[in-house]
């Protein structure tokens, strides 16, 4: 169980880091997509829904990789 | 020794402390609620669509209290929790939050005062945010810290059914109100009475809480000068408690936060919005389904003594997993109109414009043979300038069969009942999991980031990923169950998290 809580501990670090490269990227098509359809409401739209969703996820995220390391180097065993 | 022993309040007494902790929290959910629960006439009264800067604050104001101000409401109020106590700062809070949605019922409207209307709503409800960040902790910690030991998952259960029945009181304030004044008289000034009747239920809890005593654990390390003297640091900089904090949120909080904001927040905005099942009876059905649920809480929260806080809250984890779809599914299978009606009643009307625009309202009306009765509107616009191409909006209200409404309902208790699985037990698993000394302080974050964050954006995302999903499915149609994938990724994720590194020891001991 301890190596398996170990092992897991690399996948919250991975799982962690794909959510913020994810947010990033879809946020970056989303808004270049609004922007190229030229509609202000859609626009703003998109640009409110990341500029909410990017800045509160990506600290929890890191939250998420700590807890991931902490796995990592074993500080959960029983 | 354990200080379990020496803490535990008579049985009597201990009622009258969960009592006076549980009326407070209950005020403070209600108050939280109404907000949300009148949003669309608070957008009429201070938020105009047709000024974009009200719009933004609009946004703001719905998403910022329940979202940033809530964790930073917990990290304000559970140090001062930790360092003064827990009475006097859940008395605090109390009147922070009272007096906001007080204040919330006298605000002119963006008619009167402009631009000052939404911009004094927004600071309020941020005022309403960060008390409630910080009513929540105390109120389980007091009570948790009244409870004997191998009792504390019943107890604090009390605690746990006040933000459903904070809910339901909503809901029926707001329901009475609108039966009594009428829709019409509602909609202009009616909907202030919800939030200044607050200042009553307030003046009674303060008159309650301020008979209460200290909570004697945290009398007793203030006795023996145990207080931590920077509760923020010894939380979060310190290794051994940021470990557990950490797993507190992503192997508890966030899978809970999830499934209370899908059972009790989506699956309305899902039958009302999805389904357009009409605003009153889908308020009377939740509010069924609610009072049917709640005495669950108490139940879990007792059995959670028994075999552990982490099977139960994992089981209503999994069970959400699973079974969201399927439920989801039911729901709209009940309001589906693929049958031969028995009657059909059409009508149209047709008006001229001060615009010099020409609006035509077709109305049809269709009683199913399964009882179900559906009315659509379709507003047909034509421009009088010949150059803007005539619009048509469509909207449908279902009401819905007596056999459809109690099966609705019963979907609804369904995932409620998830609900008390998962929240019954955990303001026992979270006290447990830390020291008195920063108790408030560290179990606080946890639950508003889980709550208020990962739980509170559930109604947003998903009806987010409903939107998105027309670009997923080949015939350009919206997938009505898309949303769900949010808070099934999220409460599946938290439970293998769960259940790899969550202990399942009730612990007995409180000694620091």
């Amino acid at each position: 169980m301890n190596a398996l809580k170990k092992t897991a501990g690399f996948i919250w670090i991975v799982l962690a880091l794909a959510t913020v490269i994810f947010m990033f990227y879809r946020a970056n098509l989303e808004i270049g997509l609004a922007v190229q359809s030229g509609k202000a409401d859609e626009i703003l739209n998109q640009r409110m829904f990341w500029f909410i969703v990017i800045p509160i996820f990506t600290p929890i995220m890191a939250g998420l990789g700590l807890f991931g390391w902490y796995a990592w180097k074993g500080e959960y065993r029983q | 020794m354990p200080t379990s022993v020496e803490n535990t309040a008579p049985e009597r007494g201990l009622m009258q402390v969960i009592l006076a902790s549980s009326v407070g929290t209950l005020i403070e959910w209600y108050d939280f609620y109404i907000y949300g629960a009148m949003s669309v006439i608070i957008a009429g009264q201070f938020f105009p669509t047709e000024n974009p800067t009200a719009g933004f604050l609009a946004t703001l104001a719905t998403f910022a209290a329940g979202f940033i101000v809530r964790p930073f409401g917990a990290l304000v109020f559970g140090r001062l929790g930790d360092l003064i106590g827990r009475k006097y700062t859940f008395l605090l809070t109390l009147l922070l939050m009272g007096g906001s949605t007080f204040a919330i019922g006298l605000v002119p409207g963006y008619a009167s005062i402009g631009m000052w209307a939404p911009f004094i709503i927004l600071v309020l409800r941020l005022l309403q945010g960060l008390a409630l960040g910080g009513e929540y902790g105390g109120a389980a910690t007091y009570v948790a810290e009244h409870a004997p030991a191998g009792r504390r998952g019943y107890f604090t259960a009390y605690i746990q059914t006040t933000a459903t029945l904070g809910f339901f009181l909503s809901l029926g304030v707001i329901l009475i109100t609108r039966k009594v004044l009428g829709v019409s008289v509602f909609d202009e000034w009616g909907w202030r009475v919800p939030f200044l009747v607050s200042i009553f239920l307030i003046g009674i809890s303060v008159y309650i809480r301020l008979r209460m005593a200290e909570s004697p654990l945290f009398a007793k390390i203030k006795k023996e000068g145990k207080v931590s003297s920077n509760p923020l640091k010894e939380s979060f900089a310190k290794k051994d408690n940021l470990k557990m904090v950490l797993l507190a949120l992503f192997g508890a909080v966030m899978g809970q936060g999830v499934v209370w904001y899908t059972g009790q927040f989506y699956a309305q905005t899902f039958i009302e919005r999805t389904l357009g099942v009409e605003f009153e009876q889908t308020r009377y059905l939740l509010c069924i389904a609610i009072l049917a649920a709640t005495p669950f809480f108490l139940v879990f929260g007792a059995w959670s003594d028994k075999i552990g806080r982490k099977p139960i809250m994992l089981a209503g984890m999994l069970l959400a997993v699973l079974t969201y779809r399927p439920i989801y599914k039911a729901m709209q299978d009940l309001v589906a109109t693929d049958v031969t009606e028995t009657s059909r009643y059409e009508s149209s009307s047709k008006s001229m414009l001060s615009s010099g625009d020409i609006l035509i309202i077709k109305t049809l009306w269709e009683n199913n043979v399964n009882g179900t009765v559906v009315k659509t509107d379709s507003k047909h616009t034509i421009f009088a300038n010949a150059s803007t191409p005539s619009k048509t909006e469509t909207s449908r209200v279902v009401w819905l069969s007596p056999a459809a409404f109690w099966m609705m309902t019963f979907f609804v208790f369904l995932q409620i009942l998830y609900v008390t699985m998962v929240y019954g037990p955990i303001a026992a698993f979270l006290v447990e999991l830390f020291p008195t000394r920063i108790r408030y302080t560290s179990m606080s974050l946890p639950y508003h980031i889980g709550n208020g964050i990962f739980g509170g954006l559930t109604p947003y995302i998903a009806t987010r990923l409903v939107t998105e999903s027309k670009n997923l499915t080949p015939d350009g149609n919206t997938d009505p169950y898309f949303g769900l994938w949010y808070p099934i990724v999220i409460a599946a994720v938290c439970f293998v998290i769960g259940l790899l590194y969550l202990p399942n020891k009730i612990k007995e001991d409180w000694s620091d």
